[in-house]
């Protein structure tokens, strides 16, 4: 929205908004997301899976738990993966369809939105909050929004609660709120996440997407002419101006020289950015499509054709394209790159994860001693390299492996026969490997362990090198 | 600040700090509004390439409030913590201080665990599959380095899965050399010993205390020149635990075998250390550490 202080100010306090409650397709769109985002954030702490949390990333103890699987900070690359196919799809649908992201699924939006639902309760809508925040302090206005800002520090508390609830066992957290035994960086954090959710719902709002977050900037980079955004039809719509109900659209135009816009304010008044979408498409529009669900209420009344404000793309609104040719125009170039993209990494990652082993090994070299010459038993002389290595269990059960090793002749090993590790632990055992002396060329010789598991067959070879001294 | 001879630089970088932070706070105020130009509403008159304006979008005043509140943050930080030059905050917090708590914290956080070991003799710890867990995390951590992740050391860094100990390999021996430290020390002896013949004549005669490869004749010149050496090694050269003297007679070679290694011991001397874990590591963690060792030497690892 155009500032229009006149004057030199570099700051100014940023006008409250007061959105109007919306009804309509995009609406209703928006509660499902709301629903489902925050059925599956509140309700994943709580499930169950094998006697444990189905999702927990358990911090202190370096285990992160995913359904069935058990990821080491070594498997961190997953998670990774996981991001960067959610920022890849974050790009495809931008391309796509706009700021859907933000208008819809993002928590800046669906907390808001709930945090607003709650202020309808209490304060009602649009007209009574101007007024209510408007009137004097008196008992009215003060138990109202004691009441709202109640009802707001629970649900943010809640929130918070659930946050942490990823991080610690939630049933644990909740034991220790209701015995007030939460203490330390549990409590904190609970309180951190408890303070941004309120601050960001109830107060910041849209000040979040316009100068906080990042993604609402570069979004533009993934855009163009094709991409679905709100737009208001120009030609149509203008010139705007107020009308009698009764004049019916065929000879609107030739009898008042108007267009179908009767300038009423509402896709103003329901912009949880203030800004006015007929001025076109501006940074601020997230994207929500609530201008265009009041518009449609308008122009019903009026009897007129709905659609003035729609989610189209620039370039149907310019040559009013129909549907058909809309949606040629999805494959184009930048979609189909993302799309392809987005499907080889999540294929790549599920491959991946479907052929990923239940442990992993990890072998560490001595690095005092590089190289020990030993008389064995039989007064032979022997060459000596030691070495550490880690086997990482990531299953759920108490698993047994055995060892073995190739890569030089004679080369013989000595190491536990058979090492237990418990479910989801990791466990260092020494090793140590010997071939004759004065057998081998004097360098680095590759060697490779082989651990091989026992209750599945399943063997992982880690590489690492023998050094032989020159004597 | 003990870099540093006069207060003079302390006084120095506080000064920079308060006047940083009063200039950050000038700067924000004197930046509050532009330079009083009268501008075109929503403009502020910049234009380039013909019709290119700049707009003036005003920042929302919480904005500035964030840079108040980071402001007032430091401020707050700097009279708590260390930060104005040598001005040691009214917290007296340090780094070595937090070190020390954190490090007894942990102490006490696993003095629970090792309360039932401390019942045990170092024998019996020995049998305890849990102690000898604890103990093998412990010697990998901090033996290892040295004495390689199995045990067997290298040359300079003795082997503790034998029955070959300098300073004696009892558990309370063991317990001792971990806890204190040793030095072990070899005089150079080249002068007392003579020329470079009986040197020679010498080292011959210590390998043959071993029955190593030798030359009989010079090993016999050699012998009369060893009352030197049995003052510590004793009278056959089989070494005095007491004093940490290395034994001569076995086939057991620290810091070398051979002709050239033991002149160059005789001629040389040389002093090894075993650094003290007194104060690295807490009495009941020796205690455990010296079960896994004494375990490494009595019992054939499973």
């Amino acid at each position: 929205m155009q500032v229009t202080t006149p004057s030199n100010l570099l700051y100014i306090s940023a006008p409250k908004i007061y959105p109007r409650t919306v009804q309509g397709v995009f609406a209703n769109l928006r509660w499902g997301f709301v629903g489902l985002t925050q059925l599956i954030f509140y309700g994943l702490p709580w499930i169950e899976w094998a006697h444990r949390p189905a999702v927990l990333f358990n911090l202190e103890a370096r285990r992160f738990y995913l359904f069935p699987l058990v990821l080491y900070p070594q498997d961190f690359i997953y998670l990774t993966a996981l991001l960067v196919i959610c920022a890849l799809s974050l790009f495809l649908f931008t391309a796509l369809a706009g700021r859907v992201w933000c208008g819809f699924a993002c928590p800046q939006t669906v907390y808001s939105e709930i945090f607003m639902l709650v202020e309808r309760w209490i304060e009602g809508n649009r007209p009574q909050r101007i007024k209510l925040d408007r009137s004097k302090l008196n008992l009215e206005v003060m138990s109202k929004k004691l009441c709202k800002h109640f009802i707001w520090a629970l649900i943010a508390l809640w929130t918070g609660l659930t946050f942490v609830g990823y991080f610690v066992p939630i049933d644990i957290l909740v034991r220790h709120v209701v015995t007030l035994n939460l203490v330390g960086w549990s409590l904190f954090w609970v309180l951190f996440y408890a303070f941004a959710t309120y601050g960001n719902a109830g107060f910041m709002r849209e000040q979040v997407c316009k100068y906080m977050c990042p993604y609402a900037r570069f979004q533009s980079a993934m855009f163009d002419a094709d991409t679905l955004v709100v737009g208001y039809d120009t030609k149509r719509g203008e010139p705007r101006g107020h009308r009698s109900k009764h004049i019916s659209t065929e000879v609107l135009h030739d009898e008042t020289g108007l267009g179908h816009c009767i300038d009423c304010q509402l896709c103003v008044h329901v912009c949880p950015t203030g800004i006015d979408i007929r001025e076109g498409l501006q940074y601020e529009c997230i994207g929500c499509g609530a201008c265009a669900d009041v518009c449609n209420e308008v122009m019903k009344k009026m009897s007129y054709p709905i659609h003035l404000i729609k989610f189209s793309s620039q370039h149907a609104i310019d040559h009013n394209w129909g549907l058909g040719k809309q949606v040629r125009r999805i494959f184009r170039t930048r979609v189909l790159i993302y799309t392809a993209l987005l499907l080889s990494l999540c294929f790549f990652v599920a491959y991946q994860l479907a052929h990923r082993s239940t442990f992993r090994v990890d072998i560490v070299r001595d690095r005092n001693t590089l190289s020990r010459l030993v008389e064995a038993q039989d007064h032979k002389m022997i060459l000596e390299n030691v070495y550490r290595f880690q086997i990482m269990n990531s299953q759920e059960s108490t698993q047994h492996y055995e060892v073995s090793s190739h890569g030089l002749d004679q080369l013989e090993i000595e190491t536990p026969k058979l090492i237990e590790i418990e479910a989801a632990k990791s466990k260092w055992t020494v090793l140590r490997v010997a071939i004759p002396a004065s057998q081998t060329a004097p360098g680095s010789h590759k060697i490779w362990l082989d651990v091989r598991c026992l209750d599945d067959n399943r063997v992982v070879s880690e590489q690492t090198v023998f050094i032989v001294p020159s004597l | 600040m003990s870099d540093f001879n006069s207060p003079y630089w302390s006084y120095y970088i506080g000064a920079v700090v308060v006047l940083g932070l009063f200039a950050c706070m000038f700067l924000l105020w004197k930046m509050s509004k532009s330079n009083g130009q009268p501008i075109d509403p929503g403009e502020n008159g910049h234009v380039w390439d013909e019709d290119l304006r700049e707009q003036n979008n005003p920042l929302p005043l919480w904005w500035v409030g964030l840079f108040v509140i980071t402001t007032v943050f430091s401020a707050i930080y700097l009279l708590l913590y260390p930060g104005l030059g040598s001005f040691k905050g009214t917290l007296n917090w340090s780094s070595s201080q937090e070190h020390a708590q954190d490090m007894q914290a942990n102490l006490d956080s696993i003095a629970p665990l090792y309360a039932k070991f401390d019942a045990l003799s170092i024998q019996d710890m020995a049998k305890d599959p849990q102690a000898i867990s604890i103990g093998s995390n412990l010697f990998l951590n901090n033996c290892a380095q040295c004495h390689a992740s199995d045990g067997k050391g290298s040359k300079g860094f003795p082997n503790l899965t034998d029955s070959d100990w300098l300073h004696g390999g009892s558990p309370d021996k063991i317990q001792e050399t971990i806890t204190l430290g040793r030095v072990g020390l070899m005089p150079p002896m080249a002068q007392a010993v003579g020329t470079a013949s009986d040197i020679d004549n010498l080292a011959n005669y210590v390998l043959s205390l071993s029955s190593s490869p030798h030359d009989a004749a010079k090993a016999k010149k050699g012998q009369e020149k060893f009352a030197v050496c049995a003052a510590c090694h004793g009278a056959r050269g089989q070494g005095i635990q007491a004093i940490g003297s290395a034994n001569l007679s076995d086939q057991i070679w620290l810091h070398g075998a051979g002709q050239v290694a033991i002149e160059n011991m005789i001629m040389n001397g040389k002093v090894n250390q075993m650094p003290a874990q007194k104060g690295r590591l807490s009495d009941s963690q020796i205690r455990v550490l010296s079960a896994y060792i004494w375990r490494l030497s009595n019992k054939a690892p499973s």
